[in-house]
């Protein structure tokens, strides 16, 4: 096998298995749009690395990391309903980064690259960015797994019980934000939460417990990966295209089966 | 985590600090279980109030300018059963929440003692089918837990044929119940159920609330009970608190229901309505205040208090 192929396999299915249970409480949460906003958000982080030179990987992070922190905060006012909020700021953040992008001179850049990203053109240091933090946010989510999951089946009863409701949802937030900074090399900004939301989906009718559902994700995510990197290969499409094609395709199967079983 | 009032840091905290009437008598006129016609400031308070579990002075919540509870006091002692019922928009969940620590308040203290643990069931729980988990597995959510005694609570609640469902297929009464095992499991001083009976059947409720006060005479809980129900409820409680937005009256069940308070608020047929409750076997009065014979209602009326 070509390095370059080792190198997409080796991230695309790191990636998968780091998204899985992200995925799964965004699904559980019902923030679908909330990552949606974070991912089409990031395009600014990419523009303010090419106008200040920066490492694009590492202010991608950081950006979508103060934006996911921003949107929590948002979420709390009572002005606007939410889901209006993050479609007004998703589709304003897309539209402003593709303009900085498009104004910065300088360094050519490939937009499509990241709009749907390059999975063929990950480098060592994108490996290793994306084992770090993969292995950061893991051991984290790991650490506040319960009371995270008891907030996600009923937020209220979760805070009357002692769950430190505020805190968790902060660090999961940022979790998220770190996950969708690393995905948006595979799959691109536009798809990310795609990446993020069809495993888990997938995963729910075959699932009886919540931890299941998150390693079943994983599973199907890598499956995805595999079955998309191979098209790519075969028929010469776009890598990140590709995937979601085939994570959709077992997302289908899995939940046709479901309602046909009922 | 059992501490039911390490609520997150950065909310406000007047609900940690002291009052400095707390324990020395306070400005409302105290009044012993009887119900009486002040429209404001009349004081909920039971007899326990220097050991109550939970103890509300004048808390007042008000949201974007507009006043939910108005000056309310309320104390819930050891072994007690309060009921809290009133018409809808009454500020019922709110003062729930407010007691619990869950929002803050505008002004007045809520005292919780220390070390306090709550068993809480909230009044909205609509569980989403995107997350698969078992019954067994949402009680060891609210405490760690062995297999032991998550299967005692739920034998308790007479919930054990559904300990390995999903929580999703359950029926609003087999999720009550399961809700309340989650509360009992994490050994509770103080249980607070916010209209448990909501999405039960008539059969279903009264025994609901017949096993509450089982569980109370079993576990020595205070319980919290707030509900729009004005019958059944009534009769299980050692004190009745009706409000709307600030304490109408309160009392034990027999008074309230004849307080000229309770009437104004829930109108003479439901005032008339309780009252033949309590005085009579042999049939009960539906909404239009006609009789229906008791055999509609089988083995479901519970027991009166005293009398």
């Amino acid at each position: 096998m070509e390095p370059f192929l080792i190198r997409a396999l080796a991230a695309g299915i790191g990636l998968a298995v780091i998204a899985a249970p992200l995925g799964c409480f965004l699904v559980w949460q019902r923030m679908a749009f909330f990552g949606e906003t974070v991912a089409q958000a990031s395009l600014i982080g990419v523009a303010l690395a090419l106008a200040l030179n920066l490492d694009v990987t590492a202010t991608v992070l950081v950006a979508s990391v103060a934006v996911s922190l921003l949107l929590l905060a948002l979420g709390r006012q009572k002005l606007v309903p939410v889901d209006t909020l993050l479609s007004l700021l998703a589709h304003s953040s897309l539209a402003i980064g593709v303009l900085a992008t498009a104004l910065v001179k300088g360094r050519s850049i490939d937009l499509m690259s990241f709009l749907f990203g390059d999975i063929l053109a990950v480098t060592r240091d994108d490996l290793m960015w994306i084992g770090l933090c993969g292995i950061g946010v893991l051991i984290t989510l790991a650490r506040i797994w319960r009371p995270l999951l008891s907030i996600a089946v009923h937020d209220e009863l979760a805070a009357a019980e002692g769950v430190a409701r505020d805190r968790v949802q902060t660090v999961f937030v940022v979790l998220l934000a770190i996950v969708i900074a690393m995905a948006m090399k595979i799959v691109g900004v536009l798809l990310t939460v795609a990446f993020l939301i069809i495993p888990a989906a997938a995963a729910r009718p075959l699932a009886t417990t919540p931890e299941g559902m998150a390693r079943l994700a994983a599973g199907l995510g890598a499956a995805g990966v595999l079955g998309g990197l191979m098209l790519s290969m075969t028929a010469d499409t776009p890598g990140g295209p590709s995937i979601v094609a085939a994570l959709a395709l077992i997302a289908a199967a899995t939940l046709t089966w479901a309602s046909a079983k009922r | 985590m059992t501490e039911s009032n390490g609520q997150d840091g950065n909310r406000h905290p007047p609900s940690r600090l002291s009052h400095g009437h707390h324990g020395h008598g306070h400005d409302h006129d105290r009044h012993d279980g009887h119900g009486h016609e002040h429209r404001h400031g009349v004081a909920a308070l039971g007899p326990a109030a220097d050991d109550a579990l939970v103890s509300a002075r004048g808390v007042t919540v008000e949201r974007d300018g507009r006043a939910l509870l108005e000056n309310i006091d309320l104390d819930i002692g050891p072994n007690e059963i309060v009921t809290v019922i009133g018409p809808n928009g009454a500020g019922k969940s709110t003062l729930v929440r407010a007691l619990l620590g869950l929002i803050p308040t505008t002004r007045g203290t809520v005292l919780r003692r220390s070390g306090l643990v709550v068993g809480y069931a909230p009044q909205r729980f609509d569980v989403d089918r995107a997350m698969p988990i078992t019954v067994e597995r949402f009680l060891r959510l609210g405490a760690a837990a062995d297999d032991v005694r998550v299967r005692s609570s739920l034998r308790e609640v007479g919930a054990s044929r559904v300990a390995g469902q999903q929580i999703a297929n359950l029926s609003g009464g087999e999720l009550q119940r399961v809700i309340l095992a989650r509360a009992l499991l994490r050994d509770p001083h103080l249980l607070v159920l916010d209209e448990p009976v909501r999405g039960v059947d008539y059969a279903g409720e009264a025994e609901l609330y017949e096993l509450i006060g089982t569980l109370r005479d079993a576990h020595k809980l205070g319980v919290l009970l707030v509900s729009h129900d004005l019958h059944v409820v009534m009769a299980k409680s050692d004190r009745v608190v009706c409000i709307n937005r600030h304490v109408c009256c309160s009392g034990i069940p027999h008074t309230v229901a004849r307080d000229p308070e309770y009437v104004r608020l829930f109108g003479e047929d439901a005032a008339r309505a309780f009252a033949v409750y309590h005085h009579e076997h042999d049939h009960r009065h539906d909404l239009a205040g006609e009789a229906e014979p008791a055999a509609t209602r089988g083995e479901t009326a519970p027991k009166r208090p005293g009398e």
